[in-house]
């Protein structure tokens, strides 16, 4: 995000559905720990209190702290957090994320879930999107998985790791 | 000519709300006839690509037309206790003989005596007012989703989506789905109306979500080729330059009216609710209306999530088979209430708990 | 036809396929699927003109509530093209107007 915009743009922007800055239920991960972090941390990008919880009941280890209400935004213990991307393939939103910042000196690999065609298949190049659809960068696709078998794939790109704040979707280039 | 159909329930509605009401009720013991008009159940649901937020006993990070399919599921599980009657349309009630008439197709007709009666119509996508608005292209986002999501018909090259509720997002990320350009998503409002992550899935794929702008007219020559957006200041009066946006769709997305007529014809107490987009039925906790006879459940009572509608439709059956004489478990009615307002506690939930508390009674008088 | 090749989450499941008219003009569509989305398929995106403005209309809701989409059908005006299925051998027609209604039943 760059500084150039004053916080009423940066205001309208996010009430389009474009996150800007750190909010409630959108943040990101501890950096010291998130270096160190084989697997990756969870982000989840989800800023507004609506009624919706798999993040939470899907998660294996508990990371996602239990909701006490439904509209409740997420908060993840990052203690607990092993990078699995189950909810990356759960949430109906679409909005979690999963960053392992071990993979390189200068890459990181995200993990992204993605329901478009067409697919993207394993050492492939694909176009990496930042929050507002423009083209940033070039990455390689590492994995695709689908793990609930629901047609939601969750593709690891690995991406220069200074985007690893802006980018989260990919384009795929026939 | 004077076909008579008995049953113990009626469900006039065989999408979210009507489902599981004649799932709830048939799970009692009712015997349920369930009318819809369209070829198959299931309503919006088979509609709905995406997944349903919520909880799981919502079926949440399920796709909705699984949920239609797992809702069939139920109520064949439960024998031949339900009978659903597709294409088939509830034409009219008549209080004083106590009847409905339906129509199979355009050229069959019955009529249909029932105990007990659950309205589950749903709703019906409003048009904002712009030149050419009638010209063909222009489309209702649920016309627009039973295109391609249930008969994979591509809508268009190029569509211009009017409106940043829900349905204009979830619609919009299906487009994309199915292969569809869009232009851009226009929004009279200062921000989206729909769940911030709908727009942020969309956003990042490149979707423009124009915030205060919304359509000035439409033009083509006898189909749609294009639209004219322009911005709108905080009084919502035009301002800045006009856009021509070329498109041969434009998609409205700017809200559902209740279907209510049947309320009418039986004379049930009706409020003009704008949080609940329309005039909806007076209804106590067990979703009963005025008429002592008939309950409503779903978009018809109010525009709001299938979630909720699913659990209306729940507690409308099963009030319904309770009044029918059949043994229920006391204890599901308070669940679906808890479940209920937990969906409806959020900030996105806050105007439907506006219309609800103007419409819902103590109790009706014996 | 322009059907939807290839879907990330659905798969399509067609009737047959069958012959039908419109203006006289031989189509082909899926036995069992509405009237208006086997046209729309066939790029066919008017369905009536309108009795007093001669304005052209496709559908709207295409869930049978709207009145948009109304056609003749086998010499039937006014059907809800967008909720009857189709079927083989079908003659449809743009409806001008209101519609005649036919003196004879069939």
């Amino acid at each position: 995000m760059g500084c150039t915009c004053n916080s009423s743009d940066k205001e309208k922007l996010f009430c389009s559905g474009v996150l800007v800055d750190n909010r409630p239920g959108a943040v990101l991960p501890p950096q010291d720990a998130w270096e160190k972090k084989k697997g990756g941390y969870v982000i989840i990008e989800c800023p507004q209190r609506i009624p919706c919880n798999p993040c939470a009941t899907s998660c294996p280890t508990g990371a996602v702290v239990p909701f006490v209400d439904i509209n409740d935004v997420p908060a993840i213990d990052y203690d607990k957090c092993t990078g699995c991307a189950l909810c990356v393939a759960k949430c109906p939103g679409l909005a979690c994320f999963v960053v392992d910042l071990t993979y390189g000196a200068d890459e990181a690999v995200i993990k992204l879930p993605y329901e478009l065609e067409p697919k993207p298949v394993k050492g492939a190049r694909v176009k990496c999107l930042n929050r507002v659809g423009d083209e940033v960068s070039d990455g390689e696709v590492f994995a695709v998985t689908e793990p609930l078998k629901d047609h939601t794939t969750v593709v690891s790109v690995v991406i220069p790791k200074k985007l690893v704040g802006e980018i989260r979707a990919i384009k795929v280039v026939c | 000519m004077k076909k008579m159909i008995d049953t113990d329930l009626l469900v006039i509605g065989g999408g979210a709300a009507g489902l599981c009401a004649a799932a709830e009720a048939a799970g009692a013991g009712a015997r349920v006839t369930v009318i819809e008009s369209d070829l198959h159940a299931g309503g919006q649901l088979v509609k709905q690509t995406h997944k349903f937020f919520g909880s799981k006993d919502e079926y949440a990070g399920t796709r909705g037309f699984k949920i239609a399919d797992i809702l069939l599921d139920e109520i064949n599980s439960l024998g031949d206790k339900v009978e659903i009657r597709t294409n088939t349309t509830v034409t009219g009630y008549y209080p004083e003989e106590g009847f409905f008439t339906a129509m199979k197709g355009e050229e069959e007709y019955y009529r249909i005596k029932a105990k007990k009666t659950v309205v589950a119509t749903g709703a019906q996508e409003r048009l904002i007012p712009f030149p050419n608005n009638d010209l063909p292209g222009v489309y209702g986002a649920g016309a627009v989703q039973t295109l391609m999501n249930v008969y994979g018909v591509v809508p268009g090259k190029k569509v211009l989506m009017v409106g940043a509720g829900n349905i204009g997002l979830i619609v919009s990320y299906q487009l994309r789905q199915a292969g569809v350009e869009i232009a851009a998503v226009v929004e009279a409002m200062p921000k989206v109306g729909g769940y911030w992550v709908h727009a942020a899935k969309i956003r990042r794929l490149g979707i423009p979500i124009l915030l205060r702008h919304t359509i000035v007219e439409a033009f083509g020559d006898k189909v749609i080729e294009g639209a004219v957006i322009q911005e709108l200041d905080d009084k919502f009066s035009l301002i800045g330059e006009p856009r021509t946006i070329e498109c041969d769709v434009i998609c409205m997305a700017v809200g559902l009216t209740p279907t209510t007529e049947l309320f009418w014809q039986a004379d049930a107490r009706m409020l003009y609710c704008p949080q609940l987009c329309g005039h909806v039925p007076y209804r106590d906790e067990t979703m009963r209306t005025s008429h002592p006879d008939i309950w409503v459940a779903g978009d018809a009572s109010g525009i709001e999530e299938a979630s909720a509608a699913m659990v209306e439709g729940r507690i409308a059956g099963h009030s319904a088979a309770k009044a029918l004489g059949l043994p229920v478990r006391e204890e599901s009615f308070k669940e679906y209430w808890t479940r209920l307002d937990h969906l409806r506690a959020g900030e996105v939930g806050e105007k439907i708990r506006g219309g609800i508390c103007q419409v819902l009674v103590d109790g009706w008088e014996a | 036809m322009e059907l939807i090749q290839k879907h990330p989450i659905l798969e399509f499941r067609h009737g047959n396929e069958v012959t039908f008219t419109f203006d006289g003009q031989e189509m082909k569509g899926f036995e069992g699927e509405p009237i208006a989305m086997a046209l729309h398929a066939n790029d066919v995106r008017i369905y009536r003109v309108t009795p007093e403005m001669k304005r052209p209309r496709g559908f709207f809701c295409a869930i049978g509530k709207c009145s948009s989409c109304f056609m003749v059908v086998d010499g039937v005006p006014n059907v809800r093209t967008c909720v009857t299925p189709l079927e083989p051998g079908m003659k449809v027609e743009t409806q001008h107007g209101k519609g005649l209604v036919p003196l004879e039943a069939k």
